[in-house]
């Protein structure tokens, strides 16, 4: 359970996100949409504890979230960030030497379904076998909540399904809880129990992606392009 | 290859709708086991909590039972099955009625309609 109390965060004079309350349960996955700067990735950093509420509050099953908290979350930056000469199995290792709740035979299972190889330096990677690896990564964790940042931006369409299948092959929804942000809507709309839409730093809806279908008819993609275009005729 | 659904019905109905036609064309047979929700959810690029009330629905309505440790199968009672065909059948003409109708043919201009495309096909295979 992630709880959100009157979270407000400001980087300078910059509101990221503004008086923002919501909780989201366990076991669903969870899209963070909206445009970009309306707070998605500052939403999901709150979580992970990588930074801090300027006011109000972020709960973790009912604990405050401190810099420890990375010992339940796992959170995959939208960055590739990694040694020069790593390997992809240096880099497994690495996880399983910062992280207990890290499986590392589940790791190698997840490569292996991504066709990526352990052997392979990182940098010789391309962009989608970064992609790729980054997920394996994430979800060789048995972490109850996984955050992801964008974990399909940038990657072809091939990469991409690939990653969605990976997500789904190994994620545990019965003891696990995925937040994601992402611009490919239509691409992770079937993999979504709810969407949480952003618009300047506040929830502007939340749905939940059956029910919007079954009582508007409507799609995520088309409900996200409805909010932003309110805002406009304003 | 991750597929495609409507955006104007429910994704779980959607698969319950895949589901009903492999029964009713005997492509699932009375008894066949169903892939398992983690299988059909990876098959399908779908969320496993879709799937999993997907199955839910279809157990409700009978058309599949699950089996503690064992998965879930298709039933094995045929008069359940024959229901189910019947029902499509009864939804699929009902559409194509209102379809029909909407665009000002009577029930004898449909009738007189299929039974001519009848014949056409007839002739076609001829």
């Amino acid at each position: 359970m992630i709880e959100f109390e009157h979270v407000t965060k400001k980087y300078g004079n910059v509101i990221a996100l503004d008086d923002v309350s919501i909780s989201l349960e366990k076991g669903k996955i969870i899209g963070v949409l909206g445009a970009n700067g309306s707070g998605k990735s500052t939403f999901l950093k709150l979580i992970a504890g990588l930074v801090f509420p300027t006011k109000g509050k972020v709960l973790v099953d009912g604990m405050e979230v401190t810099r420890n908290i990375s010992s339940k979350v796992a959170y995959l930056s939208e960055l590739d960030v990694y040694y020069d000469s790593f390997m992809v199995q240096d880099m497994l290792e690495f996880y399983a030497s910062q992280f207990s709740d890290f499986r590392t035979e589940k790791a190698y299972d997840i490569l292996e379904f991504m066709e990526i190889q352990p052997d392979k330096k990182l940098r010789q990677l391309s962009k989608g076998g970064r992609g790729r690896a980054k997920i394996a990564f994430t979800l060789a964790r048995e972490a109850p909540i996984l955050l992801m940042d964008e974990p399909l931006s940038g990657l072809d369409p091939m990469v991409r399904e690939s990653i969605v299948k990976g997500l789904i092959s190994f994620v545990d929804l019965e003891r696990q809880t995925i937040v994601m942000t992402t611009h490919e809507i239509d691409e992770v709309e079937p993999l979504l129990d709810e969407a949480i839409f952003l618009r300047d730093g506040k929830v502007a809806e939340r749905v939940r992606v059956d029910e919007l279908r079954e009582t508007s008819r409507d799609s995520v993609v088309n409900r996200l392009k409805k909010i932003y275009k309110g805002e406009e005729r304003r | 290859m991750v597929e495609e659904f409507d955006t104007t019905k429910p994704i779980y109905i959607q698969i319950m709708e895949k589901i009903n036609k492999k029964i009713v064309r005997n492509e699932w047979k009375a008894g066949d086991k169903l892939p398992s929700v983690r299988e059909m959810a990876v098959q399908t690029g779908v969320n496993p909590n879709t799937i999993q009330r997907t199955y839910s629905e279809l157990e409700r309505m009978g058309i599949v039972e699950t089996r503690r440790g064992q998965g879930t199968f298709v039933t094995e009672n045929v008069e359940v099955i024959e229901r189910l065909r019947e029902q499509l059948k009864r939804d699929i003409v009902a559409d194509f009625i209102r379809n029909m109708t909407e665009l000002g043919f009577t029930m004898n201009d449909i009738i007189a309609s299929l039974k001519d495309f009848s014949r056409g096909e007839d002739g076609e295979k001829q």
